[in-house]
Protein backbone atom coordinates (compact mmCIF):
# COMPACT_ATOMS: atom_id res chain seq x y z
CA UNK A 1 0.00 0.00 0.00
CA UNK A 2 1.29 3.34 -0.91
CA UNK A 3 1.81 6.14 1.01
CA UNK A 4 0.87 10.15 1.42
CA UNK A 5 4.27 11.54 1.69
CA UNK A 6 3.74 15.12 3.46
CA UNK A 7 5.87 17.56 5.39
CA UNK A 8 5.25 18.94 8.60
CA UNK A 9 6.65 22.05 7.41
CA UNK A 10 4.58 24.90 6.97
CA UNK A 11 6.46 26.78 3.93
CA UNK A 12 4.50 27.17 0.91
CA UNK A 13 4.99 24.09 -1.81
CA UNK A 14 7.04 24.42 -4.93
CA UNK A 15 6.68 21.40 -5.82
CA UNK A 16 3.86 18.61 -5.62
CA UNK A 17 3.72 15.37 -6.50
CA UNK A 18 0.18 13.61 -5.84
CA UNK A 19 -0.45 9.47 -6.85
CA UNK A 20 2.05 10.18 -9.97
CA UNK A 21 1.84 7.08 -12.22
CA UNK A 22 3.06 6.36 -15.49
CA UNK A 23 2.59 3.18 -17.74
CA UNK A 24 4.84 2.90 -20.45
CA UNK A 25 2.86 0.48 -22.98
CA UNK A 26 5.36 -1.41 -25.72
CA UNK A 27 5.11 -3.97 -28.09
CA UNK A 28 5.97 -6.58 -25.68
CA UNK A 29 3.51 -5.61 -22.73
CA UNK A 30 3.33 -2.33 -20.54
CA UNK A 31 6.07 -1.48 -17.98
CA UNK A 32 4.86 0.74 -15.04
CA UNK A 33 7.42 3.31 -14.31
CA UNK A 34 6.14 5.39 -11.57
CA UNK A 35 3.62 4.02 -9.15
CA UNK A 36 1.44 6.15 -7.02
CA UNK A 37 4.19 8.75 -6.07
CA UNK A 38 3.00 11.19 -3.90
CA UNK A 39 5.27 13.98 -1.76
CA UNK A 40 6.45 17.82 -1.81
CA UNK A 41 8.73 19.92 -1.79
CA UNK A 42 8.57 22.85 0.02
CA UNK A 43 9.82 26.33 -1.50
CA UNK A 44 13.62 26.95 -0.52
CA UNK A 45 14.56 23.61 0.00
CA UNK A 46 17.49 21.84 -1.68
CA UNK A 47 16.07 18.32 -2.00
CA UNK A 48 17.58 15.47 -3.29
CA UNK A 49 15.43 12.36 -5.41
CA UNK A 50 17.75 9.33 -5.64
CA UNK A 51 17.44 5.76 -6.53
CA UNK A 52 19.04 3.09 -8.35
CA UNK A 53 19.34 2.91 -12.18
CA UNK A 54 15.42 2.53 -13.57
CA UNK A 55 13.86 3.67 -9.90
CA UNK A 56 11.53 6.41 -11.92
CA UNK A 57 13.79 9.57 -11.11
CA UNK A 58 14.07 10.69 -14.49
CA UNK A 59 10.76 9.85 -15.62
CA UNK A 60 9.54 11.81 -12.45
CA UNK A 61 11.32 14.88 -13.51
CA UNK A 62 10.08 14.20 -17.11
CA UNK A 63 6.35 14.56 -15.84
CA UNK A 64 7.07 17.65 -13.98
CA UNK A 65 8.95 19.23 -17.08
CA UNK A 66 5.92 18.07 -19.40
CA UNK A 67 8.36 15.84 -21.29
CA UNK A 68 6.16 12.98 -20.48
CA UNK A 69 2.44 12.62 -19.57
CA UNK A 70 1.46 11.07 -16.15
CA UNK A 71 -1.25 7.98 -16.59
CA UNK A 72 -2.33 9.24 -13.41
CA UNK A 73 -2.19 11.78 -10.76
CA UNK A 74 -1.21 15.43 -10.46
CA UNK A 75 1.51 17.43 -10.52
CA UNK A 76 1.82 20.92 -9.78
CA UNK A 77 4.69 23.80 -9.95
CA UNK A 78 4.47 26.52 -7.54
CA UNK A 79 0.80 26.21 -7.84
CA UNK A 80 0.79 25.31 -11.20
CA UNK A 81 -0.86 22.33 -12.94
CA UNK A 82 1.78 20.98 -15.58
CA UNK A 83 -0.63 20.16 -17.55
CA UNK A 84 -3.79 22.01 -17.15
CA UNK A 85 -1.79 25.46 -16.70
CA UNK A 86 1.55 24.38 -18.79
CA UNK A 87 2.63 27.82 -19.33
CA UNK A 88 3.01 29.07 -15.72
CA UNK A 89 4.35 26.10 -14.68
CA UNK A 90 7.09 25.64 -17.15
CA UNK A 91 8.49 29.30 -16.33
CA UNK A 92 8.49 28.22 -12.86
CA UNK A 93 10.84 25.28 -13.56
CA UNK A 94 14.56 25.25 -14.95
CA UNK A 95 15.72 21.62 -16.01
CA UNK A 96 19.50 20.79 -16.51
CA UNK A 97 19.07 17.90 -18.86
CA UNK A 98 21.21 14.41 -17.93
CA UNK A 99 22.48 14.09 -21.40
CA UNK A 100 24.69 16.65 -23.30
CA UNK A 101 22.56 18.21 -25.82
CA UNK A 102 23.49 21.41 -27.71
CA UNK A 103 22.14 23.15 -31.03
CA UNK A 104 25.30 23.24 -33.22
CA UNK A 105 24.27 26.16 -35.36
CA UNK A 106 25.18 28.57 -32.57
CA UNK A 107 27.57 30.26 -29.87
CA UNK A 108 26.96 30.11 -26.50
CA UNK A 109 25.60 33.33 -26.11
CA UNK A 110 23.21 32.75 -28.69
CA UNK A 111 22.26 29.72 -27.23
CA UNK A 112 21.29 31.62 -24.24
CA UNK A 113 19.36 34.85 -25.83
CA UNK A 114 17.45 32.57 -27.91
CA UNK A 115 16.49 30.15 -24.76
CA UNK A 116 15.46 33.34 -22.78
CA UNK A 117 13.59 34.52 -25.98
CA UNK A 118 11.41 31.37 -25.55
CA UNK A 119 9.94 32.63 -22.64
CA UNK A 120 9.59 36.04 -23.30
CA UNK A 121 12.18 37.58 -22.25
CA UNK A 122 14.04 39.84 -24.68
CA UNK A 123 16.38 41.87 -22.91
CA UNK A 124 18.65 39.98 -20.57
CA UNK A 125 21.93 40.59 -21.57
CA UNK A 126 22.66 41.30 -17.86
CA UNK A 127 21.75 38.22 -16.00
CA UNK A 128 22.90 36.04 -19.26
CA UNK A 129 26.55 38.04 -18.82
CA UNK A 130 26.64 36.99 -14.51
CA UNK A 131 25.69 33.37 -15.79
CA UNK A 132 28.45 33.10 -17.88
CA UNK A 133 30.41 34.83 -15.22
CA UNK A 134 29.50 32.82 -12.35
CA UNK A 135 30.39 29.77 -14.87
CA UNK A 136 33.47 30.45 -16.12
CA UNK A 137 31.95 30.89 -19.82
CA UNK A 138 32.67 34.13 -20.43
CA UNK A 139 35.69 33.97 -22.75
CA UNK A 140 33.12 31.26 -24.16
CA UNK A 141 30.48 33.32 -24.69
CA UNK A 142 31.27 33.50 -28.76
CA UNK A 143 32.65 29.92 -29.36
CA UNK A 144 30.54 27.70 -31.20
CA UNK A 145 28.54 24.85 -29.23
CA UNK A 146 30.63 22.26 -31.43
CA UNK A 147 33.83 23.75 -30.23
CA UNK A 148 33.30 23.14 -26.45
CA UNK A 149 34.40 20.53 -24.41
CA UNK A 150 32.20 18.33 -22.62
CA UNK A 151 32.29 19.89 -19.46
CA UNK A 152 32.00 23.47 -20.74
CA UNK A 153 28.67 22.12 -22.93
CA UNK A 154 27.04 21.12 -18.98
CA UNK A 155 27.81 24.80 -17.98
CA UNK A 156 26.28 26.30 -20.93
CA UNK A 157 23.34 23.46 -20.04
CA UNK A 158 22.93 24.56 -16.47
CA UNK A 159 22.90 28.34 -17.72
CA UNK A 160 20.28 27.64 -20.25
CA UNK A 161 18.26 25.81 -17.45
CA UNK A 162 18.68 29.31 -15.33
CA UNK A 163 17.91 31.80 -18.08
CA UNK A 164 14.98 32.71 -17.51
CA UNK A 165 15.34 32.98 -13.57
CA UNK A 166 13.02 29.91 -12.90
CA UNK A 167 12.05 29.61 -8.67
CA UNK A 168 12.56 25.89 -9.27
CA UNK A 169 15.65 24.56 -10.27
CA UNK A 170 15.60 20.25 -11.24
CA UNK A 171 19.17 19.12 -12.02
CA UNK A 172 18.82 15.70 -13.56
CA UNK A 173 22.55 14.53 -12.45
CA UNK A 174 24.13 17.15 -13.46
CA UNK A 175 27.92 16.20 -12.34
CA UNK A 176 27.95 12.92 -14.44
CA UNK A 177 31.31 12.36 -15.70
CA UNK A 178 32.48 15.79 -14.94
CA UNK A 179 35.65 17.11 -13.70
CA UNK A 180 36.33 18.51 -9.46
CA UNK A 181 36.54 22.16 -10.63
CA UNK A 182 33.48 22.37 -12.43
CA UNK A 183 31.53 20.25 -9.92
CA UNK A 184 32.96 22.58 -7.45
CA UNK A 185 31.58 25.57 -9.48
CA UNK A 186 28.48 24.31 -10.19
CA UNK A 187 27.78 23.42 -6.31
CA UNK A 188 28.96 26.71 -4.99
CA UNK A 189 26.79 28.63 -7.88
CA UNK A 190 23.38 26.20 -7.22
CA UNK A 191 24.08 26.75 -3.26
CA UNK A 192 24.09 30.38 -3.61
CA UNK A 193 20.45 30.36 -5.76
CA UNK A 194 19.19 28.27 -2.88
CA UNK A 195 20.18 30.66 -0.29
CA UNK A 196 18.67 33.22 -2.33
CA UNK A 197 15.42 31.24 -2.17
CA UNK A 198 15.47 28.69 -4.99
CA UNK A 199 13.79 25.56 -4.54
CA UNK A 200 16.48 22.91 -5.71
CA UNK A 201 15.80 19.11 -6.83
CA UNK A 202 18.60 17.00 -7.49
CA UNK A 203 19.00 13.67 -8.57
CA UNK A 204 22.28 12.07 -8.60
CA UNK A 205 24.20 8.89 -8.04
CA UNK A 206 26.97 10.49 -6.05
CA UNK A 207 25.27 10.29 -2.65
CA UNK A 208 28.48 12.09 -0.90
CA UNK A 209 26.98 15.44 -3.30
CA UNK A 210 23.39 14.34 -1.92
CA UNK A 211 24.25 14.17 1.82
CA UNK A 212 26.48 17.59 1.82
CA UNK A 213 23.29 19.43 0.06
CA UNK A 214 20.94 18.16 0.49
CA UNK A 215 18.13 18.96 3.49
CA UNK A 216 15.52 16.23 2.52
CA UNK A 217 16.11 13.37 0.45
CA UNK A 218 13.37 11.09 -1.27
CA UNK A 219 14.81 7.65 -2.27
CA UNK A 220 12.66 5.96 -5.37
CA UNK A 221 12.74 2.14 -6.20
CA UNK A 222 10.28 0.54 -8.81
CA UNK A 223 8.77 3.56 -9.33
CA UNK A 224 7.64 4.00 -5.57
CA UNK A 225 8.68 5.83 -2.39
CA UNK A 226 10.99 3.69 -0.26
CA UNK A 227 12.20 6.63 2.20
CA UNK A 228 11.41 10.32 2.77
CA UNK A 229 12.98 12.34 4.89
CA UNK A 230 15.52 14.65 6.30
CA UNK A 231 18.87 13.63 5.50
CA UNK A 232 20.28 13.81 8.96
CA UNK A 233 16.74 11.96 10.18
CA UNK A 234 17.81 9.27 7.57
CA UNK A 235 21.45 8.67 8.64
CA UNK A 236 20.26 8.97 12.29
CA UNK A 237 17.59 5.87 11.33
CA UNK A 238 19.75 3.58 10.08
CA UNK A 239 22.95 1.59 10.89
CA UNK A 240 24.57 3.92 13.16
CA UNK A 241 28.11 2.39 12.96
CA UNK A 242 30.08 0.90 10.35
CA UNK A 243 33.53 -0.92 10.30
CA UNK A 244 35.86 -0.42 7.20
CA UNK A 245 39.07 -2.36 6.70
CA UNK A 246 40.87 -3.41 3.77
CA UNK A 247 42.05 -6.91 3.40
CA UNK A 248 43.42 -9.56 0.41
CA UNK A 249 42.37 -12.47 2.55
CA UNK A 250 39.02 -14.40 2.11
CA UNK A 251 36.29 -12.81 4.35
CA UNK A 252 35.13 -15.04 7.29
CA UNK A 253 31.13 -16.40 6.36
CA UNK A 254 29.73 -15.15 9.06
CA UNK A 255 31.25 -11.37 8.10
CA UNK A 256 31.39 -12.05 3.85
CA UNK A 257 26.93 -12.24 4.31
CA UNK A 258 26.76 -9.16 5.64
CA UNK A 259 29.56 -6.74 4.46
CA UNK A 260 29.97 -4.41 1.42
CA UNK A 261 33.26 -5.13 -0.78
CA UNK A 262 35.04 -2.65 -3.25
CA UNK A 263 38.11 -3.91 -4.43
CA UNK A 264 39.90 -4.96 -1.03
CA UNK A 265 37.91 -2.38 0.95
CA UNK A 266 35.38 -4.04 3.38
CA UNK A 267 32.67 -1.95 4.69
CA UNK A 268 30.17 -3.93 7.33
CA UNK A 269 27.50 -2.13 9.58
CA UNK A 270 27.61 -2.67 13.07
CA UNK A 271 24.87 -1.14 15.69
CA UNK A 272 26.95 -0.86 18.61
CA UNK A 273 30.35 -1.35 20.33
CA UNK A 274 29.82 -5.04 20.98
CA UNK A 275 28.81 -5.82 17.91
CA UNK A 276 32.37 -3.85 16.44
CA UNK A 277 34.17 -6.24 18.81
CA UNK A 278 32.38 -9.43 17.92
CA UNK A 279 33.56 -8.60 14.13
CA UNK A 280 37.01 -8.33 15.14
CA UNK A 281 37.45 -11.27 17.19
CA UNK A 282 36.05 -13.19 13.76
CA UNK A 283 38.39 -11.55 11.73
CA UNK A 284 41.46 -12.24 14.45
CA UNK A 285 40.13 -15.67 14.96
CA UNK A 286 40.05 -16.41 11.07
CA UNK A 287 43.30 -15.07 10.59
CA UNK A 288 42.38 -12.37 8.57
CA UNK A 289 45.15 -9.79 8.10
CA UNK A 290 43.49 -6.11 7.86
CA UNK A 291 44.69 -3.17 6.87
CA UNK A 292 43.76 0.87 7.61
CA UNK A 293 40.73 -0.40 9.90
CA UNK A 294 38.60 2.53 11.28
CA UNK A 295 34.98 2.71 12.56
CA UNK A 296 33.11 5.41 11.49
CA UNK A 297 29.16 6.63 11.15
CA UNK A 298 26.96 5.41 8.08
CA UNK A 299 27.19 7.46 5.16
CA UNK A 300 24.30 7.96 3.14
CA UNK A 301 25.45 5.24 0.41
CA UNK A 302 25.09 2.76 3.54
CA UNK A 303 21.68 3.98 3.87
CA UNK A 304 20.75 3.95 0.66
CA UNK A 305 21.97 0.36 0.09
CA UNK A 306 20.77 -0.69 3.41
CA UNK A 307 17.20 0.64 2.06
CA UNK A 308 17.63 -0.59 -1.24
CA UNK A 309 18.02 -4.26 -0.07
CA UNK A 310 15.20 -3.84 1.56
CA UNK A 311 11.75 -5.66 0.30
CA UNK A 312 10.71 -3.82 -2.69
CA UNK A 313 8.65 -0.78 -2.11
CA UNK A 314 9.01 -1.19 1.59
CA UNK A 315 6.87 1.18 3.96
CA UNK A 316 9.12 4.58 3.64
CA UNK A 317 11.76 5.37 6.20
CA UNK A 318 10.31 8.24 7.30
CA UNK A 319 7.52 10.83 6.58
CA UNK A 320 8.54 14.04 7.88
CA UNK A 321 11.42 16.36 8.27
CA UNK B 1 -0.13 34.27 -26.59
CA UNK B 2 3.59 34.20 -26.08
CA UNK B 3 4.30 36.58 -29.06
CA UNK B 4 8.23 37.02 -27.79
CA UNK B 5 8.59 33.57 -27.50
CA UNK B 6 7.13 32.69 -31.02
CA UNK B 7 9.04 35.07 -32.56
CA UNK B 8 12.30 33.80 -31.09
CA UNK B 9 11.74 30.97 -32.14
CA UNK B 10 10.99 32.09 -35.85
CA UNK B 11 13.88 34.20 -35.75
CA UNK B 12 16.13 30.98 -34.57
CA UNK B 13 14.62 29.00 -37.63
CA UNK B 14 15.97 31.55 -40.14
CA UNK B 15 19.18 31.73 -38.73
CA UNK B 16 19.60 27.88 -38.35
CA UNK B 17 19.15 28.07 -42.73
CA UNK B 18 21.01 31.30 -43.02
CA UNK B 19 24.20 30.20 -41.03
CA UNK B 20 24.35 27.43 -43.64
CA UNK B 21 23.07 29.98 -46.80
CA UNK B 22 25.77 28.36 -48.80
CA UNK B 23 24.49 24.61 -48.52
CA UNK B 24 21.09 26.06 -47.88
CA UNK B 25 20.10 29.13 -50.45
CA UNK B 26 23.03 28.79 -53.04
CA UNK B 27 22.64 25.11 -53.52
CA UNK B 28 19.73 24.87 -54.13
CA UNK B 29 19.83 27.94 -56.90
CA UNK B 30 22.88 26.46 -58.58
CA UNK B 31 20.88 22.81 -58.86
CA UNK B 32 17.65 24.94 -60.42
CA UNK B 33 20.06 27.11 -62.84
CA UNK B 34 21.75 23.45 -64.16
CA UNK B 35 17.64 22.04 -64.74
CA UNK B 36 17.42 25.10 -66.71
CA UNK B 37 20.85 25.03 -69.03
CA UNK B 38 20.14 21.33 -69.78
CA UNK B 39 16.36 21.40 -70.51
CA UNK B 40 16.42 24.60 -71.81
CA UNK B 41 19.16 23.68 -73.98
CA UNK B 42 17.74 20.75 -75.69
CA UNK B 43 13.86 21.35 -75.89
CA UNK B 44 13.87 25.32 -75.98
CA UNK B 45 13.08 24.69 -80.18
CA UNK B 46 11.21 21.57 -79.94
CA UNK B 47 8.63 22.01 -77.35
CA UNK B 48 5.54 24.96 -77.10
CA UNK B 49 4.16 24.24 -73.98
CA UNK B 50 1.78 27.27 -74.33
CA UNK B 51 0.90 29.28 -77.59
CA UNK B 52 3.82 31.80 -78.38
CA UNK B 53 5.90 30.64 -75.04
CA UNK B 54 9.14 29.33 -75.44
CA UNK B 55 10.04 26.05 -73.58
CA UNK B 56 12.75 28.06 -71.62
CA UNK B 57 10.12 30.56 -70.54
CA UNK B 58 7.48 27.63 -69.77
CA UNK B 59 10.64 25.93 -67.38
CA UNK B 60 11.20 28.96 -65.42
CA UNK B 61 8.49 29.14 -63.42
CA UNK B 62 8.07 25.58 -62.92
CA UNK B 63 11.65 25.55 -61.42
CA UNK B 64 11.28 28.93 -59.27
CA UNK B 65 8.14 27.32 -57.93
CA UNK B 66 9.74 23.51 -57.48
CA UNK B 67 12.50 25.17 -55.57
CA UNK B 68 10.51 26.76 -53.83
CA UNK B 69 8.09 23.63 -52.34
CA UNK B 70 11.20 21.73 -52.20
CA UNK B 71 12.81 23.71 -50.03
CA UNK B 72 10.12 24.98 -47.71
CA UNK B 73 9.64 21.29 -46.98
CA UNK B 74 13.19 20.44 -46.23
CA UNK B 75 13.40 23.50 -43.50
CA UNK B 76 10.68 22.44 -41.39
CA UNK B 77 11.15 18.53 -41.49
CA UNK B 78 15.12 18.85 -41.05
CA UNK B 79 15.48 20.99 -38.53
CA UNK B 80 12.64 18.84 -36.69
CA UNK B 81 14.43 15.82 -37.47
CA UNK B 82 18.00 16.95 -36.25
CA UNK B 83 16.77 18.42 -33.19
CA UNK B 84 14.82 15.40 -32.47
CA UNK B 85 18.19 13.21 -32.78
CA UNK B 86 20.23 15.33 -31.08
CA UNK B 87 18.55 15.59 -28.43
CA UNK B 88 18.43 19.64 -27.85
CA UNK B 89 14.91 19.58 -28.95
CA UNK B 90 14.44 19.32 -25.11
CA UNK B 91 15.25 22.72 -24.89
CA UNK B 92 12.24 23.98 -26.62
CA UNK B 93 9.60 21.63 -25.31
CA UNK B 94 10.23 22.76 -21.67
CA UNK B 95 9.18 26.32 -22.95
CA UNK B 96 5.90 27.99 -22.18
CA UNK B 97 5.47 27.72 -26.75
CA UNK B 98 2.13 26.83 -27.37
CA UNK B 99 1.71 24.17 -30.36
CA UNK B 100 0.56 27.07 -32.50
CA UNK B 101 3.61 29.08 -31.47
CA UNK B 102 5.67 25.88 -32.59
CA UNK B 103 3.56 26.07 -35.62
CA UNK B 104 3.41 29.43 -37.02
CA UNK B 105 7.65 29.56 -36.55
CA UNK B 106 8.10 26.42 -38.30
CA UNK B 107 5.84 27.26 -41.18
CA UNK B 108 6.76 30.81 -41.00
CA UNK B 109 10.51 30.17 -41.73
CA UNK B 110 9.72 27.36 -43.90
CA UNK B 111 8.39 29.59 -45.83
CA UNK B 112 11.25 32.69 -45.52
CA UNK B 113 13.55 29.61 -46.99
CA UNK B 114 11.33 28.48 -49.50
CA UNK B 115 10.35 31.76 -51.02
CA UNK B 116 13.99 33.44 -50.48
CA UNK B 117 15.13 30.33 -52.49
CA UNK B 118 12.49 30.73 -55.26
CA UNK B 119 13.70 34.50 -55.27
CA UNK B 120 17.18 33.73 -56.07
CA UNK B 121 16.69 31.00 -58.43
CA UNK B 122 14.15 33.59 -60.58
CA UNK B 123 16.88 36.30 -59.88
CA UNK B 124 19.56 34.20 -61.46
CA UNK B 125 17.21 32.35 -64.37
CA UNK B 126 15.06 35.19 -65.33
CA UNK B 127 18.07 36.84 -67.46
CA UNK B 128 17.98 33.42 -70.15
CA UNK B 129 14.27 33.81 -71.21
CA UNK B 130 11.77 36.57 -71.92
CA UNK B 131 9.03 36.48 -68.76
CA UNK B 132 5.90 38.48 -68.36
CA UNK B 133 4.28 39.27 -65.14
CA UNK B 134 0.14 39.18 -66.42
CA UNK B 135 -1.27 38.46 -63.37
CA UNK B 136 1.40 39.20 -60.49
CA UNK B 137 -0.88 38.41 -57.87
CA UNK B 138 -1.58 34.59 -58.30
CA UNK B 139 2.49 34.11 -57.92
CA UNK B 140 2.34 35.41 -54.87
CA UNK B 141 -0.89 33.75 -53.49
CA UNK B 142 0.32 30.35 -54.85
CA UNK B 143 4.12 30.81 -53.98
CA UNK B 144 2.56 31.58 -49.95
CA UNK B 145 0.25 29.36 -49.94
CA UNK B 146 2.61 26.09 -51.49
CA UNK B 147 5.37 27.34 -49.36
CA UNK B 148 3.36 26.86 -46.29
CA UNK B 149 2.05 23.75 -47.09
CA UNK B 150 4.78 22.13 -47.89
CA UNK B 151 6.30 23.72 -44.70
CA UNK B 152 3.48 22.06 -42.88
CA UNK B 153 4.17 18.78 -44.55
CA UNK B 154 7.72 19.20 -43.17
CA UNK B 155 6.61 19.45 -39.98
CA UNK B 156 4.23 15.89 -40.29
CA UNK B 157 7.32 14.31 -41.38
CA UNK B 158 10.02 15.59 -38.95
CA UNK B 159 7.68 14.51 -36.41
CA UNK B 160 7.17 11.50 -38.15
CA UNK B 161 11.19 10.00 -38.74
CA UNK B 162 12.75 8.74 -36.25
CA UNK B 163 15.91 8.58 -37.82
CA UNK B 164 17.26 10.59 -40.87
CA UNK B 165 16.80 7.84 -43.56
CA UNK B 166 12.83 7.34 -43.08
CA UNK B 167 13.20 11.59 -43.68
CA UNK B 168 14.83 10.88 -47.04
CA UNK B 169 12.37 8.10 -48.07
CA UNK B 170 9.64 10.52 -47.35
CA UNK B 171 11.41 13.34 -49.37
CA UNK B 172 12.21 10.88 -52.24
CA UNK B 173 9.37 8.32 -52.57
CA UNK B 174 6.72 11.27 -51.52
CA UNK B 175 7.74 14.55 -52.59
CA UNK B 176 10.32 14.25 -55.46
CA UNK B 177 8.03 12.62 -57.59
CA UNK B 178 4.63 14.73 -56.51
CA UNK B 179 6.92 17.84 -57.38
CA UNK B 180 8.14 16.32 -60.53
CA UNK B 181 4.71 14.97 -61.86
CA UNK B 182 3.29 18.25 -61.25
CA UNK B 183 3.65 19.49 -64.75
CA UNK B 184 7.31 21.56 -63.40
CA UNK B 185 9.05 20.53 -67.09
CA UNK B 186 5.61 20.11 -68.71
CA UNK B 187 2.38 21.21 -69.89
CA UNK B 188 -0.20 18.40 -68.63
CA UNK B 189 -1.66 18.64 -72.06
CA UNK B 190 1.06 17.22 -73.92
CA UNK B 191 0.20 13.65 -71.37
CA UNK B 192 -1.86 10.70 -72.86
CA UNK B 193 -5.45 11.32 -70.79
CA UNK B 194 -4.77 8.67 -68.07
CA UNK B 195 -1.75 10.74 -66.97
CA UNK B 196 -3.47 13.91 -67.20
CA UNK B 197 -6.73 12.42 -65.40
CA UNK B 198 -3.41 11.12 -62.65
CA UNK B 199 -2.15 14.41 -62.42
CA UNK B 200 -5.31 16.96 -61.38
CA UNK B 201 -5.17 14.40 -58.19
CA UNK B 202 -1.85 15.91 -57.28
CA UNK B 203 -1.92 19.11 -55.24
CA UNK B 204 1.62 20.13 -56.61
CA UNK B 205 0.15 20.48 -60.25
CA UNK B 206 -2.35 23.00 -59.35
CA UNK B 207 -0.05 24.95 -57.30
CA UNK B 208 2.93 25.44 -60.14
CA UNK B 209 -0.13 25.41 -62.81
CA UNK B 210 -0.96 28.63 -60.20
CA UNK B 211 1.84 29.65 -59.81
CA UNK B 212 2.87 30.07 -63.79
CA UNK B 213 -0.70 31.86 -64.44
CA UNK B 214 0.81 34.40 -62.86
CA UNK B 215 3.22 35.00 -65.98
CA UNK B 216 1.54 34.02 -68.49
CA UNK B 217 -2.19 34.79 -68.29
CA UNK B 218 -2.77 30.90 -69.48
CA UNK B 219 -3.00 27.65 -67.53
CA UNK B 220 -4.29 24.48 -68.07
CA UNK B 221 -6.96 24.91 -65.66
CA UNK B 222 -8.78 27.74 -64.09
CA UNK B 223 -6.65 29.48 -61.02
CA UNK B 224 -10.10 29.38 -59.17
CA UNK B 225 -9.64 26.07 -59.29
CA UNK B 226 -6.07 25.83 -58.39
CA UNK B 227 -6.56 28.05 -55.99
CA UNK B 228 -9.50 25.99 -54.39
CA UNK B 229 -7.61 22.84 -54.27
CA UNK B 230 -4.31 24.55 -53.31
CA UNK B 231 -6.27 26.42 -50.10
CA UNK B 232 -7.84 23.22 -48.99
CA UNK B 233 -4.54 21.27 -49.47
CA UNK B 234 -2.98 23.35 -47.55
CA UNK B 235 -5.76 23.49 -44.35
CA UNK B 236 -6.05 19.72 -44.14
CA UNK B 237 -2.20 19.46 -44.05
CA UNK B 238 -2.08 22.25 -41.57
CA UNK B 239 -4.44 20.69 -39.76
CA UNK B 240 -2.72 17.33 -39.41
CA UNK B 241 0.47 19.30 -38.06
CA UNK B 242 -1.39 21.64 -35.41
CA UNK B 243 -3.11 18.08 -34.50
CA UNK B 244 0.00 16.20 -34.01
CA UNK B 245 2.14 19.21 -31.96
CA UNK B 246 -0.66 19.72 -29.62
CA UNK B 247 -0.95 15.99 -28.62
CA UNK B 248 2.84 16.30 -28.54
CA UNK B 249 3.18 13.26 -31.39
CA UNK B 250 6.43 11.82 -30.90
CA UNK B 251 7.62 14.23 -29.02
CA UNK B 252 6.38 13.79 -25.55
CA UNK B 253 6.26 10.46 -24.06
Amino acid sequence: MQTSHRTSSTAPVAVHFDEVSKVYQGARGSLRALDGVSFDIQQGEFFGLLGPNGAGKTTLISVLAGLARATGGRVTVMGHDVVSDYAAARKALGIVPQELVFDPFFSVIETLRIQSGYYGIRRNDAWIEELLAALGLSDKAHSNMRQLSGGMKRRVLVAQALVHRPPVIVLDEPTAGVDVELRQTLWAFISKLNREGHTVLLTTHYLEEAEALCGRIAMLKQGRVVALDSTSALLAGRASTMLRFKTDDALPAAIAAMARVTGRTVQAKAHDAAEVETMLATLRSSGVKVEDLEIGRADLEDVFLEIMQGGAAAEPAGVAA
Amino acid sequence: MNFDGTATLFRKEVLRFWNVAFQTVAAPVLTSVMYMLIFGHVLDQRVEAFPGVGYTSFLLPGLVMMSVLQNAFANSSSSLIQSKVTGNIVFLLVTPLSHGAWFAAYIGAAMVRGLAVGAGVLAVTIWFAPLRLAEPWWILVFATLGAGMLGALGVIAGLWADRFDQLSAFQNFIIMPMTFLSGVFYSVHSLPGLWQAASHLNPFFYMIDGFRRGFFGVSDVSPLLSLAVVGVSFLVVAGIALRLLATGYKLRS
